[in-house]
């Protein structure tokens, strides 16, 4: 199929970006997206121009390495599904596809498509964590959790940290991301002890990175390529709210 | 140089409990005297540095993604091995320690290997008491399901994302020791060369891949945790980013790299669907429990489905060959992977292969579907078959998954003695990026394993018996050893930008995946390695004078950063080829045509092989020298493998 690509190009941090149109022949549906992109790339480099950067790891869409803004919607038009498991066999002869990067003030552009999401990382250093050190722990099954318990809390652990939820709210805000991570420790025994002293220091740490706020439209969740569900964003308010009601934060 | 691998004196089941007796402590209030390098954060590097953190020390962390939580150990699917004996169903530390030497066939060190056992059962507890969320059964204890080359359910997992989950795991532990100021973490930053001083490792030279600044980070001591290389065969299971750069410039400043050639190509991958195709799904060993492996019994049937004349499910039962449960009936569809790999191969190689290119076999799934029925198979294998079906378009509900081995894992590795210290005192190598547990093959379910004991219980212990002995003077990043390091990084760097020839990064890299998977691959000769080795030294030369890389240093290049990999998977490729052509035995993954049994199985050497072959560097163009260490078993016996 023949397509014709407008693509989101700046030099770095501090330069001012545009789209720029190319036009791309020949390309497979059994292709994945991130595969199309690389035939751009090579076309462009034996012309002799620039590729074009995109962050992209482990092309089976667990890494959450890969991100792009496809046509408006974060990682394209596939539900549950990250750019790199995106396929061209979802696109048409003669498209015109737009590719940009997360839009969003606490994941500034480093180059084309490339985004800064250390953000991510402060919040989890905050408290997204049991304070265990290695060794000194107990047998494994001294500690038993019911099956359904431990599957919520695993359904709550598959976040990715991509970044979907943020690029794909209007507030650009990271609840979703944030309270995967609350509700999966939330749940577990091994997590209750600081439940309320992690809650309250990634919440501020969100706030801190320049997050919006959560006005529950749902978009987050509706756009994220693993399914975490909205019932975490409940989960972490209820966190939050009793947390406050009578904070451990008292150092 | 005579390599001695240190392994402490006394019975095996004792050797790891007096060691740690033996070495050295460095006293709490000393800890925060010495500085230590972790590179890579992935199993083995993020579990390494969380803990060196905790115990006092000053640890500098380094990964090339843009964030440690990325590192390529999160998409292990399958499951975590270790010797619990939950299920009651025989397993002991010994058993565990029996299964992986013997799929490794018999070429990996019973000591290491042991304690390995010992400590994967200490893994378990850690990980659940960081809030790993394992499968669980309804009484709320640990779940297990069986893995290759065992007969025992001992692995334990998180539905088909046991990596990611016990990843993110070790980067919570990692996050903590960030928070308390303990790590310093350096994400998008490549390490890409090693320094030492009086023949000591002491730091690293890396740039940091948003800014192009070449810098220089000095410590006591530098652990390598960068994963394998089996990215030089350009198509593989490994993330596009993997690469054996760090490991490799390690190599060039005199670090043994051992048993090269034992790579490990996986049974259970998506096949290839074209020529722009980037990257290989591995679909997890996990499915071998319940899908059963077939292709068509006649050419003629299997001709007939290529040309899409008849469809899978016309194939009638009688007309299935279910060949590894003919030929293996003990272990059946769970063989370990190099047998199931070769026979895959063997059955396309007869003409009976299937999907469109002939180069597949059906993992079906209808059987235990009938049996406990589809929400069942979901449960347990969901994520997986949704994988399959994006990828592929087909629905592996209603029919059989195609399949085809693809290169996933590599044992080799820098050589290290019992502590994880390569042959140049003071760098460490952890993880896969060590050739130490696994031989000539890897069963499923054990590199998790051996990540996270390396990183939590092994280095822990191994580097303070180092730096117990080791002055608390640091060296300054001005010393000439590190801006002679700095020089060459900015030498080589310049040098690639200058080429500017034709041909792409991209297009050397795919051509010389294609000679290692020809002639360095599945099954290997000498007349292929003879005529691989020249082939690879061309396609070098030629890449050093038409490489095409455009751009600037000082800006994130993508170009510029899969060049250095490349240029170093084309010194490795070689080398690789060499270690296959010396070793005139087959054994694991490493498959010489010229020697197996009469029933194609691995014919081991044990007369003249059973060693360790490490390799010293001399040049591109020199040919690296030998060193062996000898393998001494005194507590297993040598037997032609049988999972008949």
């Amino acid at each position: 199929m023949d397509l014709t690509l407008k693509i989101w190009r700046q030099k770095d941090k501090n330069s001012a970006g545009q789209l720029v149109t190319y036009p791309l022949n020949g390309i497979s549906p059994d292709m994945s997206f991130l595969e199309m992109l690389d035939v751009l790339n090579e076309e462009l480099l034996v012309k002799g121009e620039e590729p074009v950067a995109f962050d992209h790891d482990c092309r089976e869409g667990i890494c959450g390495m890969c991100s792009l803004f496809i046509n408006g919607r974060a990682h394209g038009p596939e539900r549950g599904t990250t750019t790199c498991q995106l396929h061209m066999r979802h696109f048409n002869h003669g498209d015109t596809i737009t590719i940009e990067p997360w839009r969003a003030a606490a994941f500034p552009v480093y180059k084309d498509l490339v985004v800064d999401r250390s953000a991510f990382d402060r919040i989890q250093q905050a408290g997204g964590y049991v304070s265990v050190n290695t060794g000194g722990v107990p047998d494994a099954n001294e500690i038993a959790i019911p099956k359904t318990i431990a599957d919520k809390a695993f359904d709550a652990a598959t976040c990715i940290g991509c970044g979907a939820c943020v690029a794909a709210c209007k507030n650009a805000s990271a609840m979703l991301f944030v309270s995967a991570k609350v509700s999966q420790l939330a749940m577990l025994p091994q997590g209750k002890v600081e439940r309320k002293t992690r809650v309250e220091n990634m919440v501020a740490q969100m706030d801190i990175e320049g997050f919006g706020a959560c006005s529950n439209t749902g978009a987050c969740a509706a756009e994220c390529p693993v399914g975490i569900s909205l019932d975490n964003i409940a989960m972490m308010n209820r966190e939050y709210l009793g947390a406050k009601a009578s904070s451990e934060n008292v150092a | 140089m005579i390599l001695d691998s240190k392994i402490p004196e006394g019975a095996l089941a004792e050797k790891w409990d007096k060691h740690k007796f033996n070495v050295k402590l460095v006293n709490p209030a000393n800890k925060r005297k010495y500085d230590i390098i972790v590179v890579g954060t992935g199993l083995a590097g993020a579990s390494a540095a969380a803990t060196l953190g905790e115990l006092g020390y000053n640890v500098k962390a380094f990964c090339f993604q843009d964030s440690p939580r990325r590192a390529h150990s999160i998409a292990a699917q399958g499951g975590i091995n270790a010797a619990k004996n939950y299920q009651n169903d025989g397993d002991s530390i010994f058993r565990l320690f029996y299964d992986t030497i013997k799929g490794g066939d018999y070429r990996a060190r019973e000591a290491n290997v042991y304690r390995l056992a010992q400590v994967s059962v200490d893994i378990i507890d850690q990980c659940v008491a960081q809030g790993v969320p394992f499968a669980r059964e309804y009484g709320g204890l640990l779940a297990n399901r069986s893995f290759g080359g065992a007969q025992v359910s001992r692995t334990f997992y998180a539905r088909g994302q046991t990596g990611q989950q016990l990843l993110l795991g070790a980067y919570s532990a990692l996050n903590r020791q960030i928070a308390y100021g303990k790590v310093k973490m350096f994400p998008r930053t490549e390490m890409l060369d090693l320094v030492m001083v009086d023949g000591k490792a002491r730091g690293i030279v890396v740039r940091n891949l948003i800014t192009g600044k070449v810098e220089s980070h000095s410590a006591h001591a530098v652990v390598l945790a960068t994963g394998g290389y089996g990215n030089v065969f350009f198509l593989s299971t490994n993330a596009m980013g993997s690469n054996a750069t760090a490991a490799w410039r390690a190599h060039k400043k005199g670090a043994l790299f051992a048993n090269p050639c034992f790579t490990q190509i996986h049974p259970t991958c998506i096949p290839v669907s074209g020529e722009y195709q980037s990257k290989l799904t591995l679909m997890s060993e996990s499915l071998r429990n319940d899908g059963r492996v077939w292709v068509p019994k006649t050419v003629e049937i299997a001709q007939r489905l290529r040309k899409g004349e008849i469809s899978v499910n016309d194939i009638k039962e009688e007309d299935r060959d279910y060949y590894l449960e003919r030929k293996y009936p003990a272990f059946g569809n769970l063989v370990p992977r190099d047998v199931a790999s070769r026979n895959a191969k063997l059955m396309c190689d007869e003409g009976r292969g299937v999907g469109a290119s002939g180069l597949a076999v059906y993992l079906d799934f209808a059987d235990a579907i009938k049996r406990e029925g589809q929400p069942a198979i979901a449960a347990k294998y969901g994520n997986l078959f949704e994988m399959y079906a994006k990828i592929t378009d087909e629905n592996p509900y209603e029919k059989p998954m195609r399949i085809y081995p693809a290169v996933h894992y590599t044992m080799g590795g820098l050589w290290v003695d019992y502590n994880l210290m390569t042959n140049i005192p003071g760098l460490y190598a952890t993880g896969e990026c060590n050739f130490s547990d696994h031989g000539a093959n890897r069963l499923g379910a054990s590199a998790l394993m051996q990540g996270l004991a390396d990183g939590y219980f092994v280095i822990p212990y191994t580097i303070g018996d180092y730096l117990a002995q080791t002055p608390y003077d640091k060296v300054s990043t001005d010393h000439p050893a590190f801006k002679e390091a700095e020089q060459n990084v900015k030498a080589t760097t310049d040098r690639l930008l200058s080429i500017k020839g034709n041909r792409t990064v991209d297009d050397f890299h795919k051509a010389l995946g294609l000679l290692m998977w020809d002639y360095c691959g599945m099954a290997r000769n000498a007349e292929g390695l003879q005529f691989a080795k020249q082939e690879i030294r061309k396609l070098r030369d030629e890449f050093w004078q038409d490489v095409k890389v455009t751009g600037v240093n000082e800006e994130l290049n993508q170009t510029l950063e899969k060049a250095h990999r490349v240029a170093d998977f084309l010194e490795l490729g070689e080398l690789m080829v060499d270690d296959a052509l010396h070793r005139n035995e087959s054994c694991g993954g490493h498959f010489r045509e010229e020697y197996q049994t009469p029933e194609n199985e691995a014919l081991r050497d044990d007369e003249n092989f059973a060693y360790v072959a490490a390799w010293e560097y001399a040049g591109t163009s020199g040919n690296p020298i030998l060193h062996k260490e000898e393998l001494k078993f005194e507590n297993v016996k040598l037997t032609q493998r049988s999972y008949k």
